[in-house]
């Protein structure tokens, strides 16, 4: 199947210079999900506006649907639902009418029963004729995705869902995108929490500096960036590895006082009983014990040189 | 032609005046009937008729003209101007229109708004003074055209608007000096030669003039020069809004 959505190349520069986006490309497949994962800017946001329309491209193409997105803009605009990271609502509006507004403005024939579903699914139809000023955040937060799918569109834009959002809206806001996808609808979330991407998305894309470094499945990512690293401080310091410990794959530091073990979480966690058991066994004392994750941070440091070296060879 | 999204846009801002139906009608209305009470009845009653036409009479013209232009400006500025506010924005520019759809829908509805109100003072002028309507198609013709004018005037105000000062700004400091310069309560001629000249400068005065017109077949300018004078008003605005359309201007970065 072709993909859904397709930028090639796509570059932005806005007027007081700064090059957000330096050739993005991305391919959006039908139905999935998608979370689009980058440090604070990256160029996350300027993507997703360009896609939409909010922001001219200033180079580069993007086709919805097989529709280019500045050429056809209308016949691809009717294909996406955005949801923007800021909760952009008209206070004094009721519910009903802003989302019937929205479906009004995408050119859609009155349906009250397709808006009611809608409503209801979000668990909005008791809070229809309540103004806007008067819902909690996370209820606004569905508003605006209302009004997004008011339209019925395939290609649904969520950015940064759940910024500032308590841990229990979250998983609100995760079960929601869950049924929106069994539902059809393909969805680009974009967020800059590495959770999140793990507990949504089916692909996960890495955005930085104006440019999609990768986009892989998430088992395989999360096996790269779920890379860990326990650290056993010994009372005493050591010559050599005994040989019982060697099987567990652990070695030693130069100095011979800290043991290490790096494992990823795609693997299981590593048998930690058994492992303490055995430095037990060889008479060895434990001082201390710490495990750390490599960030996302550091990942990104990574790929980034690994991209400027690549460019290098090629130069 | 996304014709839905025009209906959809006009609807919402229509409901937005009946939702705030004391201001958006009620209080132009109070406000004009005060202009009546002051210089058509206290005042008026002691100028003499001008070429015939009482004091008070002459004036009505000139202050459904004062209401629609300054109606439609802050309508049709204030209604694009809060969602790029609030940021609602962001849904007309990514909705399948193009910029014609949300111009028309602003400034038919602020245009309509300001038109209603104009007839409302026109009805509520009838019960303090005698009026005779010559060419009621005219008086139409230059109350739409007007009303249509100002409302896109006000919408590029409102593009152009980064905070509620500069949305204010135009009307009050602008708008209202130029109609009460413009002879909406007094007639040109009453002037000295050589400000007559100046104020010959203010296109305000042809919109009051053919309007006045209309009315009592009384003019400063020649009702061509008048016709004339909105309709170039009119091209100029709708220039500047296509030039806004293609630029992007303070809508996308």
């Amino acid at each position: 199947m072709p993909p859904i959505l397709t930028a090639d190349h796509v570059s932005k520069v806005y007027d007081s210079g700064h090059r957000a986006l330096d050739g993005a490309s991305l391919e959006i497949e039908d139905g999935e999900i998608l979370a689009l994962l980058g440090p604070n800017g990256a160029g996350k946001t300027t993507l997703i506006s360009v896609i939409c329309g909010l922001v001219s491209p200033s180079g580069g193409t993007i086709t919805v649907g097989g529709h280019d997105a500045i050429r056809e803009f209308r016949a691809a605009r009717a294909l996406i639902g955005l949801v923007p990271q800021e909760i952009s609502l008209e206070p004094f509006e009721t519910v009903w009418n802003t989302v019937r507004f929205s479906r009004g403005l995408f050119g859609k024939p009155r349906d009250d029963a397709r808006l009611e579903g809608i409503l209801r699914d979000l668990s909005l139809w008791d809070k229809k004729n309540a103004p806007i000023r008067a819902l909690s955040g996370g209820m606004k937060r569905r508003v605006l995705i209302a009004k997004a799918l008011s339209h019925e569109p395939r290609v649904l834009f969520l950015d940064e869902p759940t910024a500032g959002v308590d841990v229990e809206l979250r998983k609100d806001m995760w079960q929601v995108v869950r049924k929106l996808q069994q539902s059809g609808v393909t969805i680009v979330l974009t967020t800059h929490y590495i959770e999140e991407a793990e507990a949504m998305a089916d692909r996960v894309a890495v955005i930085n500096k104006g440019r999609v470094l990768l986009v892989e499945e998430k088992t395989a990512l999360m096996a790269r960036m779920g890379r860990k690293e326990l650290r056993i401080d010994l009372g005493a310091p050591l010559a050599e590895l005994p040989s019982a410990l060697a099987r567990f794959g652990l070695s030693l530091d130069a100095d011979g006082e800290r043991l290490i073990l790096v494992y990823d979480g795609a693997g299981g966690p590593p048998p930690l009983v058994e492992l303490v058991k055995a430095i037990e066994a060889e008479g060895l004392a434990i001082a201390d014990m710490q495990t750390r994750q490599s960030s996302l941070e550091e990942i990104f440091v990574g790929l980034v040189a690994d991209q400027d070296a690549a460019r290098e060879d090629a130069a | 032609m996304n014709w839905r999204a025009i209906r959809a846009i006009y609807v919402y801002e229509m409901a937005r005046t009946f939702r705030t139906l004391l201001q958006s009608i009620v209080s132009p209305v109070i406000s004009t009937s005060l202009y009546f009470v002051v210089f058509g009845s206290a005042i008026g009653s002691r100028i003499d008729s001008v070429e015939g036409v009482t004091y008070g009479a002459f004036i009505v013209p000139g202050l459904i003209m004062l209401s629609v232009m300054t109606q439609a400006i802050s309508n049709a500025s204030f209604g694009i101007y809060f969602p790029k506010f609030i940021g609602t924005i962001f849904e007309h520019l990514s909705a399948p229109i193009s910029f014609v759809e949300i111009v028309i829908g602003y400034v038919g509805a602020a245009a309509t708004k300001a038109l209603a109100i104009g007839l409302i003072i026109l009805g509520t002028a009838a019960l303090f003074v005698p009026l005779q309507i010559q060419a009621p198609l005219v008086m139409l013709a230059f109350l739409l055209l007007t009303a249509v004018s100002f409302a896109l005037l006000g919408f590029i105000l409102g593009i152009w608007a980064n905070n509620f000062e500069q949305l204010q700004f135009v009307p009050l400091l602008i708008v209202t000096p130029l109609v009460f310069l413009g002879g909406a309560f007094y007639s040109i001629s009453m002037l000295p030669e050589a400000w007559q000249a100046v104020t010959l400068l203010n296109p305000v005065v042809y919109l009051i003039s053919g309007f006045r017109w209309s009315f009592y077949g009384l003019a400063d300018v020649s009702l061509g020069l008048s016709l004339g004078m909105i309709m170039l008003f009119l091209a100029l605005c709708l220039g500047v809004i296509w030039w806004i359309f293609r630029t992007g201007y303070r809508l996308k970065p």
